[in-house]
């Protein structure tokens, strides 16, 4: 895999790769913000960041000069092969393609599915709440969205850690090593090419076999490709986005004791507490590229590079949010960008929503008193989605 | 104390993030998509005002509209 070499100017040179990015962006996104509201570097072959909430607003509203076809920023922009609708559709192909996906994930959808996720928190802490101390990510929050996921498509949830192997490889991975993603994208569609294949044998009743008997607006069956893109969206989107926000959560109030107690001894406070883990951490950066040159924030951006859409970047500027820097976990005015703005706002954010306030709601009951473990160090992942990969933690008062 | 409250949202701008709903499900409703309307004419019942300021204080995309009649 090629290395990047490091930063030594975040401002002209940002690369969202570099270790001291990975560990704790928020001073370097403070930097940017304080220098531009659009800040430029010539890795990724030319990528902007905008650094504000209204410079990310704006582009995100922006489907004239911004096209979505590509949603990662990576070493290399190979020709478009493997599309997945909606989130790399533009208009007009995109709401038709996001509409189908719309009904299944409503928040009266999501009810019907929450008792299966509290059993699944139930049964990742019955396997490790006797040994007093966990790898909260390896053994918690790893496992509760791609259980879900795989539970709404309708493929056996034991393939789980072949999931989350594909998912790291095109996310992460894949950022800098083409052939790993592509062979990624190449073995996760033959894996829903299979499942298709049994669908058209015996039928069952899930999200492949919505998306299989789906009809377009001239009532034929969607194409092969779409179908399967957009199945791959589901599974990607759908996996280590909210581990990364359950984990963000867990680890907050694993050295945040005074919101953890007050959670406890306030459940009530459980929705604005979530609204403000998913600002203050959100996990998800998109990426657009520049199809014509136009201005943003007064800033001239010019067609040919592409865009890091840092969603998280927005939730931190201090004109948009007060305290920007502070949870506040009952902040009452939040209209934070965790899921995006515009058109291509996440498909699963009721499903995201409802999974982190189970995972943290179950946690507590029977985990009231955690705490980092010194002994072991946390491990936050790189790239297009932010969230800890390793979190140690002790339970019990001492901790 | 000031008119009563009527809330309208902009369905141009609303992309169904739900928020409105959750924070006041007495004035808004879902429709099969996600996408939310205001209950009714919009009329805010007594009692609910303050639900409406923060329904729209947490519209991610600025789709409420409150006015007072």
């Amino acid at each position: 895999m090629p290395e990047h070499p490091p930063v030594t100017d975040w401002v002209h040179d940002f690369d969202h790769t570099d270790p001291h990015w990975t560990e704790n962006p928020y001073p370097i996104w403070d930097e940017l913000r304080a220098a531009s509201p659009v800040v430029h570097t010539d890795r990724f072959l030319g990528c902007y960041m905008p650094t504000t909430y209204e410079a990310v607003r704006e582009i995100a509203h922006d489907t004239t000069h911004f096209s979505s076809r590509r949603v990662i920023v990576r070493d290399v922009r190979p020709p478009i092969t493997n599309t997945a609708p909606p989130i790399t559709s533009d208009p007009p192909e995109h709401k038709p393609a996001k509409q189908l996906l719309l009904p299944p994930f409503t928040p009266d959808a999501m009810k019907k599915l929450e008792p299966r996720v509290r059993a699944i928190c139930n049964e990742l802490i019955d396997e490790f709440i006797a040994e007093g101390k966990c790898d909260a990510a390896a053994r918690y929050t790893k496992h509760i969205p791609v259980r879900a996921i795989a539970h709404m498509l309708g493929i056996p949830e034991k393939d789980s850690d072949q999931f989350i192997k594909w998912i790291h490889e095109i996310l992460e991975l894949g950022i800098k090593d083409d052939a790993t993603m592509m062979r990624a994208v190449q073995e996760m569609t033959g894996y829903f090419h299979g499942h298709i294949e049994a669908r058209k044998k015996n039928p069952t009743d899930d999200l492949i076999t919505t998306m299989m008997n789906a009809r377009d607006k001239s009532g034929q069956p969607l194409s092969d490709g779409h179908v399967l893109g957009s199945l791959r969206l589901l599974l990607i989107a759908g996996i280590d986005t909210t581990w990364s926000a359950i984990g963000a959560s867990l680890w907050h109030l694993a050295k945040t004791p005074a919101d953890r107690e007050r959670l406890i001894a306030e459940p009530e406070l459980m929705p604005t507490a979530i609204e403000e883990l998913l600002r203050a951490y959100a996990p998800v950066t998109m990426a657009r590229e520049v199809m014509k040159d136009t201005v943003i924030s007064g800033c001239p951006v010019k067609s040919g590079n592409m865009v890091l859409l840092s969603f998280p970047s927005a939730n931190r500027d201090p004109a948009m949010f007060p305290d920007a820097d502070k949870v506040v976990i009952d902040r009452k005015e939040n209209r934070h960008a965790a899921f995006g703005l515009g058109i291509h706002r996440c498909v699963g954010s009721n499903l995201a929503r409802m999974e982190m306030t189970v995972a943290i709601e179950e946690w507590l009951k029977r985990i009231p008193d955690f705490g980092l473990d010194p002994a072991s160090q946390v491990r936050w992942s790189e790239g297009t989605v932010r969230g800890p990969r390793q979190l140690p933690v002790l339970f019990g008062k001492s901790a | 104390m000031a008119g009563k409250l009527k809330i309208h949202i902009d369905q141009d701008k609303c992309q169904g993030h739900a928020r409105c709903k959750a924070l006041a499900p007495e004035l808004f409703e879902l429709d099969e998509f996600g996408n939310a309307h205001e209950t009714g004419d919009g009329s805010v019942p007594a009692g609910l005002e303050d639900k409406a300021w923060l329904a729209k204080a947490n519209c991610p995309e600025i789709a409420i509209e409150v006015t007072e009649e």
